[in-house]
């Protein structure tokens, strides 16, 4: 078996069952995102015809796009797989956290909170997750297996070495795990696997009409409730698509013409920006803003 | 298209991250966003010219402070033909564990050589792991010539050197390459300056060998990671054993052995890929599907009548210590997992180590110090169902985990002989 997609798709499977057969309280983070969207089928394909051994999760800042929140709804429906949401609202409500200010208030890092009061509300001891090694430098050096310690925290120079195809999951009772199936993945190999395997997408991955305001760094940002425009801004209306789907907030679309997936494809061969560059406005703080986000909880 | 996976492996300044960051940036693999970044970072980190290539790859604050790699980053670039895996290990001996754990997942190792330093004690180093773990090819990559006049003499010094130091290791390919990371001679295309040396650049040397399996028997070896039971109406009495078959072939209708067990049954359905297949091949994940209701559970192996493992509560074993704390006889509670399968164990003799400088075995002093290698007997709670590393990559090869901190504190490959009492 040499080619690449299936070689992939044989480790992302066998780090699922790995997770099923070693923890007693897993749960899938789903976001509606196609990484996400790619472990639920890739999830299909290790417990079939069996049902998922674990919960859908979802983790809703309330300022998740309309189209992932249907999409996600629809799908949990369609395989008829539990689906368990929390709310960032209620976190912050709740613990009288203050809610993220600005002209973009992301909630990016405040959803960390709710991770983790969910994590200890369902005792979940392992959190699957669609984090890529090729996102990011600090995720360049996480395990496919990363333990946690019980405030969610992820110390670099403490993980385990993970050799040929063993993970070792034993923790301490308050540890918890999160485990990375499509580690070896790139922004590529997912869209082919996801031509090749014909993976169904929410609308806002394609091509369409949007109301935009240009940011300075020329981020073009949707015009929504929770954005505050002022008196300089222009809204235009752009042909965009988005190359993630995060947070209203903090994820910006790109100008693209893609209708389906095989144009994202050769949109991408000629792409100069990162995925995250391109599209996250978070990471664009400091050096190592993905590190200390990952050390304080998360993902 | 194919995936090569390799590692790369060198002292703290032979230029590996260096050699990573020229194989991205000439692929053209690395956003301009990020050469923005890091042009930034590089005048940060003291640099004020050119880019330094090495913050590519050290992801970590402590890493771009201190100048060096401490974890295995990986990083991924493709050519038209062939998508890569790089493992980057850290080259400083404290980390060399990082090292095994990236060298055990590759088909090619890169063993980077400063032409000025020549063979030292890592580069022996990380040759022997490479060949404890059986690397199927092993390049070593003659770095910096630029710093030695580009001098084909010292170049046939080195190669010689390293091909006398290592003849009893047991290597199996061995290929040289002269190179300059930090010009970019002969990293993607080839170099004027090199121009005595016949061969390919480094890419087109990655970009054409065979991908070339590690060294695998042929006998079909299946390990039951999860059973599937739906319990619906519709499959009230289904019971699929889930797993990878990680070398030969089954079919449906074969005739089985379950072990432990010794049981003998018949494969009544191999299930792939959401549908029903006649046969499973080597590296793909399946649903077997058995004639005979028996209890068997996870780590448990299906194997041919014919080719069956080996099965013993005692087996012997070259490992590598990996835990900051050393090990004594005796004293800590081990784990020992394969696979999917985990037995209570204990390192039972320390028959010998291995000196990586000159390759001998020296007399044991019954202690186990971090990055050392040894030549172990461990006994276990209950049998298990092995092969030799040399003939079985994942039926051959163990962790072992320290039962009160939960840490992986060893890896190991196994002996190809049963071992009685």
């Amino acid at each position: 078996m040499s080619d690449y997609l299936d070689r992939l798709e044989a480790e992302a499977i066998h780090v699922l069952r790995e997770t099923a057969g070693q923890f007693e309280r897993p749960a899938l983070l789903f976001s509606g995102g196609k990484d996400s969207i790619c472990l639920v089928h890739l999830a299909l394909k290790a417990f079939s015809p069996g049902k998922f051994p674990f919960p859908l999760v979802h983790v809703d800042t309330g300022h998740n796009f309309p189209e992932a929140l249907a999409f996600r709804d629809n799908l949990a429906e369609k395989l008829g797989e539990k689906l368990i949401v929390r709310r960032v609202e209620d976190t912050l409500k709740r613990k009288g956290i203050p809610d993220a200010k600005g002209k973009f208030p992301s909630r990016n890092a405040l959803q960390t909170h709710t991770l983790l009061e969910t994590i200890e509300e369902f005792e979940f001891d392992a959190c699957i997750g669609g984090a890529r090694r090729d996102e990011e430098k600090a995720r360049a050096k996480e395990r496919f297996f990363s333990v946690r310690d019980e405030f969610g925290q992820w110390d670099p120079k403490l993980q385990r070495p993970e050799l040929w195809n063993i993970y070792n999951g034993k923790i301490h009772k308050g540890e918890n795990v999160r485990v990375f199936p499509i580690s070896n993945w790139t922004e590529l190999d997912v869209w082919n696997y996801i031509l090749r395997e014909n993976i169904e997408l929410p609308s806002i991955y394609f091509t369409h009409e949007r109301e935009c305001v240009v940011t300075e760094s020329g981020q073009l940002m949707t015009t929504n409730e929770f954005v505050t425009l002022d008196g300089a801004d222009v809204v235009e209306t752009r042909l965009v698509r988005y190359r993630t789907v995060g947070d209203m907030t903090c994820t910006a679309a790109v100008e693209s013409r893609a209708v389906n997936v095989a144009d994202i494809i050769d949109e991408l061969k000629n792409a100069t920006v990162s995925e995250r560059g391109a599209t996250r406005m978070d990471d664009r703080i400091s050096e190592a803003a993905m590190e200390d986000r990952k050390k304080g909880g998360y993902f | 298209m194919e995936l090569l996976r390799f590692f790369t492996a060198g002292n703290v300044d032979d230029g590996k991250s260096t050699l990573i960051g020229r194989l991205l940036l000439d692929s053209g693999s690395i956003s301009t966003d990020i050469i923005e970044t890091l042009t930034r970072q590089s005048k940060t980190a003291g640099e004020n010219t050119t880019i330094d290539l090495a913050l590519l790859t050290d992801g970590l604050r402590a890493e771009r402070e201190q100048g060096i790699t401490i974890d295995v980053a990986y990083k991924y670039f493709s050519t038209p033909n062939r998508k890569f895996i790089i493992a980057d290990t850290p080259g400083h001996a404290q980390y060399t564990r990082n090292m095994f754990t990236g060298a055990s997942t590759a088909d090619l190792a890169i063993i980077l050589i400063d032409a000025r330093n020549g063979v030292t004690e890592q580069t022996k180093r990380h040759t022997i792991i490479s060949s404890v773990l059986g690397i199927p090819h092993i390049l070593v990559c003659i770095n910096k010539m630029d710093l030695v006049a580009y001098s084909q003499e010292r170049y046939e010094e080195i190669k010689a050197d390293f091909e006398k130091t290592t003849k009893s290791l047991n290597l199996n390919k061995v290929s040289f390459i002269p190179a300059s990371a930090l010009s970019g001679e002969n990293v993607v295309t080839a170099s004027d300056k090199l121009s005595w040396h016949q061969g390919p650049s480094l890419l087109e040397f990655l970009e054409t060998i065979p991908v070339e399996a590690v060294k695998m028997n042929n006998a079909a070896r299946f390990q039951v990671q999860y059973v599937i039971r739906p319990q619906t109406t519709e499959l009230h009495d289904y019971r699929g054993y889930a797993g990878t078959l990680w070398s030969g072939e089954l079919a449906a209708g074969d005739e089985v052995k379950v072990l432990p067990g010794d049981f003998v049954t018949r494969i009544t359905k191999i299930e792939h890929n959401l549908q029903e297949v006649p046969t499973a091949k080597a590296g793909q994940p399946v649903v077997l599907q058995l004639e005979d209701d028996i209890d068997i559970s996870r780590g448990a192996w299906i194997v041919p009548l014919a080719k069956t493992p080996f099965v013993s509560n005692q087996v012997k074993a070259t490992l590598c210590w990996m835990d900051n704390q050393a090990f004594r006889t005796g004293i800590v509670k081990l784990v020992l997992q394969q696979g999917s399968a985990r037995i209570k164990a204990a390192i039972k003799e320390i028959d010998y180590k291995i000196d990586i400088e000159s390759f001998d075995k020296l007399p044991s002093d019954e202690e186990l110090r971090l990055n050392e290698l040894a030549s172990v007997k461990i006994r276990l709670a209950s049998p298990l169902i092995y092969d030799g590393y040399d003939q079985n990559r994942y039926s051959g090869s163990f962790i072992l985990i320290n039962e009160y901190t939960n840490q992986t504190v060893a890896a190991g490959v196994l002996n190809n002989e049963l071992v009685l009492d």
